[in-house]
């Protein structure tokens, strides 16, 4: 069995990884390059822990290939903050304690913030079913619907 | 333990506040590490077989052809575990079968290989040789006398003659005299009401890495409610002292009882030991959902008796709920609890455990409890509408207070639940109207909360921070908690404290985090940690000043004379205490130990809005309010996230979740896609309403919150889609064909 060669860009960083055919690029960031921020809740393309943006475009990872990642440009959980600031979504979900026991966390800020590069205005609705793929079993999602919508807001103002 | 009478009126300052969370930076950077996450070098993947049959004889495996696989490193079947004491015979046999297989998906042998494709290979080439057995998966047909019966010998003496192996145990509770109250009704609500088993669908899937060396040290890092009972259950398993194992508990994704027990620990330890090497070991989501902790799928009958201005003359249940392959469902929980918000004279509940071709049960938040409530208050509410009745002013009339000898024995200190009631009453949703094909429910709930073994230290650092280290998982913010309540009584700000969660070779014996017992117990050791701290300080600074250690008090983080006798000396504060230790006798620390009792139990009532879609069955939640008692809210952002989450997962046990089995016994919704939760677009905003009746058994008022917010959902949304539907409703989920096949039915007349 060959293993095949990928180049990549994550996170900006030009990255290459070797991979068997068969792996999924979710297993590629969190076995082969150690970025365990993006987790495997189902690995059937469920429950959106595993989410990433592939050129912009939300993607559950445990449904690509990382052979796929040839010459794409992947942003993960661990990209999302700048430095040691934290993205204004990550601030606002501690803020409103949008997260309980975090395991879904790193899905659903991907997924947030692919939402608010798209529509900065969102109404509760419009939230509410961008994240109807990203399960979250502690919180009743009510302090996370919140945490986004506020964010939006604070976004809207600052700019 | 008696509430201290000075701290009755005690205004806090961190208590109460909503500071942001130690754990969140790690959790919303993806820094946190989960049971998935951990890594060791030489690091093996250890994989699962698991039976594709209900119920099977294992004949004979054959393990050779896996073993002569280039990669695989161990192979483990149930003949490599030896004798084990009879407390945890079962969990050995839930985790690795011995001469049956019980359910689909018990496992049945397990490898560890050098890569994960290594390991699914190797799983295929283990030869397992099963002769099928008759099955049985539904409650109602196990304790038929004729059903396929799973365990010989061991069912109770408490079971009469001539009933199903299957039934291992009968209970009782109550008090009066059932048929005396039932003859002073006015009417009689007589239903069987049906529960399907549901998961709790925590978004981590069970993992763990195992290490063990030859002179039989081991380390295990897990995702687990409770790393102490790891520690203690594996120990016992695998013949060890519990000294020698060390478990260290990773960030944990979700437990809601179902990390109470252990799966795949004791197989990855013998694979670590087998191989000598460390091995991880992660479930798939089917494999969670076919072989781990399911609830208990219920019938349950009911028998209400009301006279026609609401007074609850009698009541009585009779629960069967099925707890899978083996005994020890949560009837006597739900037995006990079903009754409890009520000061009934006549009321009786009998429990019958029943085991089934199906997962063992494991606790689930609250575990009994919300199926009983379902079917209580389900029927309390029928015979209150038979009479035109306010569901809540019955509720009222009948409820529970203090002084009120509850169904299932004690007789309740100062309790919630009428606080509850009159906030529902009082409150905006109650008074709302409503639009056609809309409904309107509502339903009390309980939980006992637990206390139990606790450890907690407490260390002053030299510069004067303070670190506490607890034995607890943190599953819904603790971690925020414990450090509130140390920062609240040592008289410092919340950010100069740090909380960890301790291995095991760190504290004592600590229970597992569930019965909502940590804010209150952890806190309450928490509290009394800081108090022997604060103690040790006091005594530093009188030898210091040269006065009695009793002449000295502790204020606002600081230790100063008490009162004008004790001689003019200005405060010393806990940093400059701290930072002269060394040459005032040494590190300063606070610990304390307790099997903390005094928990105090907890009500709440749910009012839900519901409508109903009169051509599909399907039911949207449109409006939700939870009212329940906190005793005091340590970090009310946090006591919300409880009421919200699990209403939430009340209503998704309400209208959709559901273990379906085929006629092969076989589960066919092993998958998030199939056996669906609640996602963002089936929802309203949750509000919440917290009423803060102080438990006397805690320094600050403190009552668990954690399980209570799960009991009420299931029979408010069916009181409210039974109003919607004009027919009651007696069997969740109230998926959308159930609803419309009942409409149809009662249109048929």
């Amino acid at each position: 069995m060959s293993q095949l060669h990928v180049t990549t860009r994550i996170n900006g960083d030009e990255t290459e990884f070797l991979c068997e055919a068969e792996d999924t690029l979710l297993d590629v960031l969190r076995d082969r390059l150690g970025l365990t921020g993006t987790k495997e809740g189902c690995g059937t393309g469920d429950c959106g822990a595993c989410s990433v943006a592939v050129d912009g475009r939300l993607v559950c990872s445990c449904l690509m290939l990382g052979a796929e990642a040839e010459g794409r440009d992947i942003a993960t959980i661990e990209g999302m903050a700048t430095g040691d600031q934290l993205h204004p979504l990550q601030q606002k979900f501690i803020e409103m304690a949008a997260l309980q026991c975090g395991i879904c966390t790193p899905g659903i800020l991907v997924a947030a913030q692919s939402l608010l590069e798209r529509n900065p205005d969102p109404s509760e609705e419009e939230v509410r079913y961008w994240l109807a793929g990203n399960l979250c079993r502690c919180t009743g999602y009510d302090k996370i619907i919140r945490a986004v919508m506020e964010t939006a807001a604070d976004m809207r103002r600052a700019s | 333990m008696a509430l201290d009478d000075t701290k009755k009126t005690r205004e806090f300052k961190v208590v109460g506040t909503r500071p942001d969370r130690p754990d969140g930076i790690d959790k919303v950077t993806g820094r946190a590490r989960f049971g998935a996450d951990m890594v060791a070098p030489g690091m093996l993947t250890g994989r699962i077989l698991r039976s594709p049959h209900a119920h099977a004889r294992i004949v004979r495996i054959d393990a050779s052809k896996a073993e002569a696989l280039s990669g695989v490193k161990a192979v483990v079947t149930r003949a490599d575990f030896g004798e084990v004491p009879e407390g945890v015979a079962d969990v050995l046999d839930n985790c690795m079968a011995g001469e049956k297989a019980l359910y689909d998906g018990h496992v049945v042998a397990a490898v560890a290989a050098s890569s994960p494709a290594v390991a699914r290979k190797a799983l295929k080439l283990i030869e397992v040789e099963y002769e099928v057995l008759p099955h049985v998966t539904d409650v109602d047909e196990a304790i038929k006398p004729d059903a396929p019966v799973l365990h010989e010998g061991r069912q109770q003496e408490t079971v009469p003659e001539g009933m199903s192996g299957n039934v291992i145990a009968r209970s009782e509770f109550g008090h009066g005299d059932i048929e005396a109250g039932l003859a002073q009704a006015d009417r009689v609500v007589e239903r069987t009401y049906r529960t399907a088993a549901t998961h709790q669908g925590y978004i981590e899937p069970h993992a763990c890495l195992a290490t063990m060396g030859p002179d039989g040290k081991a380390d295990l890092w897990v995702c687990t409610q409770g790393h102490y009972m790891v520690r203690n259950t594996c120990a016992a398993i695998l013949g060890m002292e519990q000294g020698q194992l060390r478990v260290t508990a990773s960030e944990i994704g979700g437990g809601f009882g179902g990390k109470t027990v252990v799966f795949l620990e004791p197989v990855a330890l013998m694979l670590a030991k087998k191989s000598g090497r460390p091995v991880k070991m992660v479930m798939s989501r089917s494999e969670v959902l076919r072989a781990t902790g399911p609830t208990s799928s219920t019938s349950i009958d009911v028998k209400i008796g009301m006279t026609k201005d609401g007074k609850i003359t009698a009541g009585f249940a009779e629960l069967r709920y099925q707890g899978g392959a083996y005994p020890g469902s949560p009837v006597d929980m739900g037995a006990m609890s079903g009754f409890a918000p009520y000061d009934l004279e006549n009321v009786k509940t009998v429990g019958w455990d029943v085991v089934t071709n199906r997962p063992k049960a494991a606790a689930y938040r609250a575990p009994g409890a919300p199926m009983a409530a379902f079917a209580i208050e389900s029927a309390i509410d029928e015979a209150a509408k038979g009479f035109g009745l306010d569901p809540l002013d019955v509720r009222l009339m009948n409820g529970a207070d203090e002084g009120t000898k509850a169904s299932y024995g004690p007789t309740y200190p100062a309790i919630g639940l009428k606080a509850t009631l009159e906030a529902a009453k009082s409150h905006p949703h109650w008074s709302a109207p409503l639009g056609e094909n809309q409904g309107r429910g509502v339903a009390c709930g309980f939980w006992f909360n637990f206390g139990g073994d606790t450890c907690v230290s407490l260390n002053i650092t030299p510069d004067g921070t303070v670190t506490v280290s607890e034995g607890n998982p943190d599953i819904g913010g603790s971690r925020a908690s414990m450090t509130m309540m140390a920062a609240e009584e040592l008289g410092i700000p919340y950010d100069q404290v740090r909380t960890i969660i301790a291995d095991t070779g760190s504290l004592g014996q600590n229970e597992v985090t569930d019965g909502s017992r940590v804010t209150f117990a952890v806190g309450l050791a928490t509290i009394k940690a800081a108090e022997a701290a604060k103690k040790e300080m006091c005594r530093r600074a009188a030898m210091i000043w040269g006065i009695d250690e009793e002449a000295v008090e502790w204020e606002d983080g600081a230790a100063r004379p008490a009162g004008p006798n004790a001689g003019k000396f200005p405060p010393m504060t806990l940093k400059e205490i701290a930072a002269i230790a060394s040459n005032t006798g040494g590190p300063i620390a606070g610990h304390y130990e307790v099997n903390a009792e005094g928990a105090g139990v907890s009500f709440a009532t749910h009012m839900v809005d519901v409508e109903l879609d009169r051509d599909t069955g399907s039911t949207k939640i449109l409006r939700y309010t939870v009212f329940q008692d906190a005793g005091k809210a340590v970090h009310p952002s946090y006591v919300e996230g409880q009421f919200q989450g699990g209403a939430v997962q009340g209503i998704g046990w309400a209208l959709n979740e559901e273990y379906i089995y085929g006629e092969d016994g076989i589960l066919q919704n092993a998958g998030f896609l199939d056996y669906r939760i609640p996602v963002a677009s089936d929802l309203p905003m949750i509000d919440t309403v917290i009423l803060e009746i102080p438990n006397p058994g805690h320094p600050y008022g403190v009552r668990g919150v954690g399980e209570t917010s799960i009991v009420p959902p299931l029979a408010a949304i069916a009181n409210a889609v039974s109003e919607a539907a004009g027919v009651r409703m007696t069997q969740l989920p109230m998926s959308p064909p159930r609803v419309l096949s009942a409409m149809q039915s009662k249109a048929e007349g």
